[in-house]
């Protein structure tokens, strides 16, 4: 059936199950290929988009119930790769494989949009769903501390 | 096509210079076809220098993360002395590395080699570039090439000057009677600093390609299913059954060459075609599918616990260093016919408890994925793998083509860790393009990827020891049993360990095992330092030795690995007794050249939940060519083993790998990350390299595991330790 996503501010009409994942709506119907695929099962993180606001893991949630919601991926962090996590993940080099850094950047910018300074705790628990197995997590915890201290400036 | 002679047979043509340098005999191509990289100039196949004066460098090995898209321009660009700003990298053409001798020597990326073993030529590539464009030069200019400098993009003699990039195609036609030595060992200006990965902006903004990412007009997706207990085959399967379900277009079966596969032969199985990849996989869920499971349906990770029990009981088959023995090529044991006499009648006998390491699995975050499309004329390749000329060898072969018409392209992996290599999922895509006549991609499932990947083998091992009145070993015996597939790795750090224990006896048995094995990060060594690292301090504690004490003696006049355990026992704060619930522990292990060790500080609750608080590393390679890069691997490395000390393990019942997703195959996640890790370079820095991709993950659970006994006299001899008992 023919659905309206709104993914990074624009409308895009798409052909699908209401039940297909929104991760592969996203893929392959709306060809935004940052969002990736890891496990299926909202265990990894790496399919992690921004509805309404909210983390999600993309790849268990169907795609009718992001109809008349705003979906952001990681396309649409920023026009320049300049958004503060992104800067902040370039300056401490975190990503080394890359495959789960979008998702490990939507969580972090969900986090800090929620709380600006997130303490080692916090940043635990809104990260703790998204699995690295190059094992970036004392850089990403690090670089999530270097954007909050950007964004305040 | 211009053939070229970078061959492997040229590069072994090494000799040392009178300043230390290493001149090698390279013929260097003369390279008339200009553009290979764009609009510059092609020098040799490693470089183009376009009129702009930026640099395009070849990588002929992939990056999954450990760095080699840097380190190679770097050595290039070291040699052919060029700002940094200027350099660019670009993807290797394995069709054309194939089909011209193998250009490029190697595609192969793996044990930590990039940097330690592929130097030698990559400088030379550099080099050799280098001293074409001061002839270049001198001959415009008509003056001596003695006379012509090379720095930094700029070519100068008096008053002459002018960039690479206005010499770069009369270098090309330059042929010179003797290639230039590269540099002396140390005598860099941008070797030794600290360079980020030029693939870090791409992995902020989602632009890194990964083969997942790769979408073809016309492309139809697959889901695979290969026989869930490993080495069985397909019987049947009942396409009618889902032939009508949204999206469904066909179903392939997918052939097995052999009784039983090769490590990289499409394994038997089926896969199911559909528009979507969800609508595929759903599909082949329901699918109706006979399988005969073959000998693996009686084989459990508990029955081969048992086996290697019983055969612990008895002694072993010597480790010797002969064909058809698991010992041939490594270093083994000394006086071993005099150990067990020396053991009956000793005073003293150290008598080790079994110690063990399950099977892990890669679990790459890309899942196994490949894109293939077979057209009459071409066919076009994009897959998960650690050697690109390997695979697309793999898809001539399984298609009957010549090389020729097969072009892999590169993409980024999305993790590799060895598990890119004895991978199949491009023969797949191969065989179910051929059979639909449409570019297919195909997606392993997460489950299909963990019940289906090349494992880490397991590995039981225990030992006995003789101590002399100073408490040291004067005669050890060891006993290590791996599986089938490739039980060497049960002896890697085993029989070639350090440590100068006078009479050394190494014994090895074999359990059965279906399960296919693979290369896993620091092979062999990542299991087996948790045996022996372990040992080390039972067999101190009753000779009454400091730990890190009775290392530094036991490896006397060893130069790499005193380097490294000095120190630790100078700069970590070593001390075994902390207060009461807390530990330090230290492990030391080699792997790829590289010495690693690990101080570990832990605490223990009464509860008994473990905490990291702090990791030290100390790492002798030799060299480092890139320090940041180095520290990150170390960071990566260290949690990689720490997270299959705490987590992980696979569990095999009737055949079949069970915890095939994250939820069951658990791992380290952001809470679980110790507070601290430290990393510190120890380098010799004479004149050896080892690799860096790996060291620092083999010492990280003996070490946690030694801080723990320390914490609460409980040794855990066994991982994951969230099984353990505290």
């Amino acid at each position: 059936m023919a659905i309206t996503l709104n993914i990074n501010g624009r409308d895009y009409s798409i052909d699908a199950d209401p039940q297909m994942p929104l991760l592969w709506a996203i893929r392959e119907k709306a060809g935004l290929m940052g969002t990736k695929f890891g496990c299926g099962i909202a265990q990894c993180g790496a399919c992690t988009v921004i509805v309404d606001g909210n983390a999600v893991r993309s790849c268990n949630t169907p795609v009718a119930t992001a109809v008349g919601k705003s979906v952001r991926t990681i396309e649409g962090v920023s026009e320049n790769n300049d958004h503060p996590v992104q800067v902040a993940w370039q300056d401490l080099t975190v990503p080394q494989c890359g495959y789960c850094q979008s998702g490990q950047i939507m969580s972090a910018v969900a986090l800090l949009e929620r709380t600006p300074e997130p303490s080692d705790n916090e940043i635990d628990k809104a990260m703790a769903g998204n699995i690295c197995r190059c094992g970036t997590y004392p850089r990403i915890r690090a670089a999530i501390h270097k954007a909050a201290e950007m964004s305040k400036t | 096509m211009n053939e070229f002679n970078f061959t492997r047979r040229g590069f072994l043509k090494i000799a040392t210079t009178v300043a230390g340098g290493l001149a090698i005999g390279v013929p260097m191509p003369r390279m008339a076809e200009a553009g290979g990289h764009g609009g510059g100039a092609e020098i040799n196949a490693w470089l183009t220098i376009d009129p702009n004066n930026i640099v395009s460098i070849v990588t002929p090995q992939t990056e999954m993360g450990q760095g080699a898209f840097t380190a190679v321009p770097m050595m290039v660009a070291e040699e052919l002395d060029i700002p940094w700003e200027n350099v660019r990298h670009v993807f290797a053409d394995a069709n054309r590395h194939v089909n011209n001798d193998n250009l490029y020597t190697t595609t192969s990326t793996g044990g930590s080699t990039t940097v330690s073993r592929r130097h030698p030529y990559m400088m030379q590539a550099g080099a050799s570039a280098r001293e074409r464009l001061r002839h270049a030069a001198a001959a415009r200019w008509g003056v001596p090439v003695d006379e012509v400098m090379a720095k930094q993009g700029m070519l100068t003699a008096g008053s002459n000057s002018g960039t690479y990039g206005e010499f770069a195609a009369d270098a090309a036609m330059v042929t010179l009677e003797q290639e230039p030595a590269i540099k002396a060992y140390g005598d860099w200006w941008l070797l030794g600093k600290d360079v980020k990965r030029l693939d870090i902006p791409l992995k902020t903004n989602g632009t890194a390609v990964y083969a997942m990412d790769v979408t073809l007009p016309g492309m139809v997706h697959a889901a695979t299913a290969s026989c869930p207990v490993p080495e069985g085959r397909l019987v049947s399967y009942d396409f009618d059954a889902i032939k009508d379900m949204p999206g469904v277009i066909a179903a392939v079966e997918l052939k097995q060459p052999k009784d039983v596969a090769a490590f990289t032969d499409m394994r038997s199985g089926v896969a199911v075609v559909a528009e979507s990849w969800y609508q595929a996989k759903n599909a082949l869920a329901v699918m109706p599918v006979v399988w005969d499971y073959g000998r693996g349906a009686s084989i459990s990770f508990e029955s081969q616990t048992a086996e290697a029990m019983s055969l612990l009981a008895n002694p072993g088959t010597l480790v010797l260093n002969e064909d058809g023995n698991i010992g041939r090529n490594l270093d083994r044991g000394v006086n071993h016919e005099a150990v067990r006499g020396i053991i009956d009648g000793a005073d003293k006998v150290v008598e080790g408890e079994v110690y063990s390491r399950p099977f892990e699995t890669h679990a790459t975050m890309q899942p196994p994925c490949a894109v293939v499309d077979v057209k009459a004329d071409r066919v076009d390749v994009w897959t998960f793998t650690q050697d690109i000329a390997r695979s697309l060898n793999e898809v001539a072969d399984q298609l009957g083509r010549d090389t020729k018409d097969v072009y892999l392209h590169q993409t980024y992996l999305g993790g590799g860790f060895g598990g890119g290599y004895n991978m199949y999922v491009h023969r797949q895509a191969a065989a179910i393009s051929a059979e639909v006549g449409r570019p297919v991609k195909v997606i392993w499932s997460r489950e299909e990827d963990i019940a289906q990947d090349a494992q880490r083998p397991p590995v039981w091992g225990t030992y006995k020891a003789a101590l002399g009145d100073d408490g040291l070993p004067v005669a050890l015996v060891t006993h290590f049993v791996g599986e089938e597939k490739m039980p060497a790795f049960s002896q890697r750090g085993v029989a070639n360990m350090p440590y100068l224990v006078p009479n050394r006896r190494h014994e090895y048995s074999i359990v059965q095992s279906h399960i296919p094995i693979g290369y896993h990060r620091a092979p062999g060594a990542n299991s087996n330092g948790f045996i022996v690292e372990q040992m080390v301090d039972e067999l101190a504690q009753a000779g009454g030795w400091d730990p890190l004490e009775w290392r530094i003696k036991m490896t006397e006049g060893n130069e790499p690995w005193q380097r490294v355990l000095l120190a630790m026992k100078e700069k970590s704060g070593w001390t075994p007794e902390l207060g009461r619930g807390e530990g330090m522990g230290c492990a030391v292990v080699e792997s790829h050249g590289t010495i690693a060790g690990c101080v570990a500080t832990v605490a223990v609750s009464r509860r008994g939940q473990i905490f990291v608080d702090r990791l030290q590393y100390f790492m002798n390679s030799g060299y480092t060519i890139n320090p940041l890069n180095a520290v990150e691997q170390a960071e990566s490395s260290a949690i990689w083993e720490l997270s299959h000390a705490f987590f992980g393990g696979l569990d095999i019942r009737d055949g079949r790998i069970v915890n095939t997703n994250f939820d069951s195959y658990t791992m380290m996640k952001m809470p679980d990350t110790p507070p601290a890790i430290e990393v510190h370079i120890e380098n010799s820095e004479n004149q050896w390299w080892g690799g860096l991709g790996e060291p620092t993950g083999p010492p990280t659970p003996p070490a946690v595991a030694n801080a723990i006994f320390y914490a609460t006299g409980t040794r855990i001899r066994s991982t994951p330790f969230a099984k353990a008992e505290l």
